[in-house]
């Protein structure tokens, strides 16, 4: 296998068991490139998500090879994927973001899951990514007071502040509007690229899909056209 | 607050901002914590002026031994035994007295017209050495006939009387046909056992209770020499004497039988205990409530914390630490609000309910136990947050 930090071999998924058993994907076989913006396209239930989800170490890989990050994922200790996860930005369709938590509180469970830290230095990081993301005056709002847009950026300011290898994102810009969803995408893809950070994201935007490094199309669970930019 | 768990925690206090932010049912949930507190103190309460009525009698006391009748369950029961027995004991090494004890109960109704009871005890004024140093010297008074010491406490008194008995005016009343006159009084506090007490001589006792007689006592009171052990003495007057129908142990332990038998056997006891385990039920219930809602209404918010990485550990911190937060602020309210109500029950019912600082610990850390059981049952809904749905 390549020093990739994403490949799969021969990697299949079966949802069910019995006479429900139905396969989601058939014999993915990738290397994606330190760094670069990968898109996953494809009609809805094609099987981007399970893809997705099998290289964020959210689903156990059972037929085939998944290494991310030089751990290969097929039998691994659940400790291994939990490690694997703090390396990992995920940024989901909806913002998750903790009602309860101001956008600088949510940002900071981010790096706090890597344990104890100076409160103070948390605090500063997040505030940095949140400035960056364009929300220095939106630090200490609760996400009930956020649009849209300014929640899902929180959301990547999360994923971004512990300084992750890999983003996985699952039609991150689908609940926003154009303008803001476009803004999102713009921000991950530049400071993805300022920092090295290898990101993989579905999205049906074209607007997105120029930025682009690859797109990787699926039908029917199988790969039926991966073109590089 | 949040800073100073935040420092404690090492971590952002997320169980305390998440409980907090929904005010409505932060409110509900440390009401509800209260409540089951309230029930338990008023409990606990009751329960220990239950037990504190049922030793009263013991502290006008003086002796080492008591000797009583299978019959009676707790002091202050029917049954009697043979005065014989008192010569027997007094024949036994290591006894230096003995003495009878009559007791019975006497109605007594009011000058507006209510009923009272006067648990009323018999003794041999010739031998004060039987009763505690505040009562011994008033018992050569009780020679006279026809006379007694009344209970400062007793329920339903005029204040007058007792105020006057304290001067030194005589009280006279009627009750069961017979005149007695209360010359003094002694401070023993009724509470459940009867409306009051009395001390007379065993001559007026057997005048006021016709149907009993000299040579049968409820009990026989022993003191033992000192330098030798009351069980040592217990064991040799189970050997000396005939052992039908008597029951033979140290002050100490009828007291300690008298409080098992009325926690345990007695409906009130039992109906108190009961109202405990009720109180804790509520507040089980509540919490858990609250807990496994909260739960359940964070679970994208967990599960998207599991996606980046948290463990299991960390859940659990959360659940606690709401948990804790609930008995703490909980049980505030419910402590003062009980003391508040503590004292309304005394000066409505002159029984003795006290809060004491062991109870209060106890009931905290009860408190603390049993949120945190509600939280730990609370953590088996945490297994639904699955991060491969969130995608
Ligand atoms: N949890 C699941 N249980 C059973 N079948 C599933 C589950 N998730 C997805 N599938 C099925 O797998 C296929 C691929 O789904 P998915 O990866 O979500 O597609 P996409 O994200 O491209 O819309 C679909 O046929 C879908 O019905
Ligand atoms: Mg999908």
């Amino acid at each position: 296998m390549s020093d990739a930090p994403i490949t799969t071999r021969n990697l299949d998924h079966f949802f069910g068991t019995g006479d429900a058993r139905k396969q989601a994907i058939f014999d993915i076989n990738l290397d994606i490139a330190r760094g670069s913006l990968t898109i996953l396209m494809g009609p809805s239930g094609s099987g981007k998500t399970t893809l997705l989800t099998l290289i964020g170490c959210l689903r156990d890989v059972k037929d085939g090879q998944v290494r991310v990050l030089g751990h290969e994922l097929n039998g691994a200790s659940e400790a291994v994927l939990v490690g694997l996860r703090r390396r990992l930005g995920f940024i989901f369709q909806a913002h998750n973001l903790h009602e309860s938590l101001t956008a600088t509180q949510n940002v900071t469970m981010g790096l706090q899951v890597h344990g104890r830290g100076d409160a103070v230095k948390q605090r500063k990081a997040a505030h940095h990514v949140l400035d960056l993301l364009g929300l220095a005056d939106r630090r200490d709002y609760l996400p009930g007071n956020l649009s849209g847009g300014q929640k899902q950026r929180v959301a990547v300011a999360r994923a971004l502040v512990s300084n992750p290898e890999i983003i996985l994102a699952d039609e991150p810009t689908a609940a926003l509007d154009k303008e803001s969803g476009h803004t999102v995408v713009q921000m991950l893809k530049s400071l993805g690229k300022a920092r090295g950070i290898t990101t993989v994201m579905v999205t049906h935007d074209p607007r997105i899909l120029e930025m682009a490094d690859r797109i990787i199309t699926l039908e029917d669970g199988r790969i039926i056209s991966d073109e590089l930019k | 607050m949040s800073r100073l768990l935040t420092l404690l925690f090492g971590r952002l206090p997320i169980g305390w901002l998440q409980l907090t932010h929904s005010r409505g049912r932060f409110f509900a949930a440390v009401a509800g914590v209260a409540f089951a507190n309230l029930l338990v103190f008023m409990q606990l309460g009751i329960m220990g002026a239950l037990n504190g009525s049922t030793v009263a009698p013991y502290a006008m006391l003086n002796a080492d031994i008591i000797l009583s009748s299978e019959d009676g369950n707790t002091l202050t029961d029917d049954g009697h035994i043979a005065r014989a027995r008192m010569y027997q004991a007094l024949g036994v090494a290591g006894v230096i007295d003995a003495t009878p004890l009559f007791v019975g109960n006497l109605p007594f109704t009011l000058e507006d017209g209510s009923a009272v009871s006067l648990l009323s005890f018999g003794v041999d004024v010739t031998k004060p050495q039987f009763s505690t140093p505040a009562i011994a010297p008033k018992l050569g008074q009780l020679t006279l006939e026809s006379t007694a010491l009344l209970d400062e406490g007793t329920r339903g008194m005029p204040a007058e009387v007792i105020d006057d008995l304290m001067d030194g005016v005589r009280f006279e009343f009627e009750t069961g046909g017979n005149t007695l006159t209360a010359i003094g009084t002694m401070e023993v506090g009724g509470g459940f056992l009867a409306d009051g007490m009395m001390i007379m001589s065993d001559q007026t006792f057997l005048r006021v209770f016709p149907s009993r007689t000299s040579g049968a006592p409820n009990h026989i009171l022993v003191r033992t020499a000192d330098g030798v052990a009351v069980e040592t003495v217990v064991a040799r007057l189970k050997d000396a004497l005939p052992s039908g129908n008597l029951r033979i142990q140290s002050m100490e332990a009828s007291a300690a039988n008298d409080l098992a038998y009325m926690a345990t056997e007695r409906p009130t006891g039992i109906i108190f205990g009961f109202g405990v385990f009720m109180g804790i039920l509520v507040g089980l219930v509540i919490v858990y409530q609250v807990l496994s809602t909260d739960v359940a209404d964070h679970l994208r918010e967990y599960a998207t914390f599991k996606a980046m990485g948290y463990g299991q550990p960390f859940f659990l911190g959360i659940v606690f630490e709401e948990a804790i937060v609930l008995a703490v602020f909980g049980f505030i309210p419910g402590f003062f609000v009980s003391m508040g109500l503590y004292a309304g029950l005394v000066s409505v019912t002159g029984l003795p309910v006290e809060m004491d600082a062991s109870r209060a610990i106890l009931v905290f850390l009860g408190t603390l136990a049993a949120c945190s059981l509600s939280g730990a049952i609370a953590t088996r809904r945490l297994a639904n947050a699955d991060p491969a749905e969130l995608f």
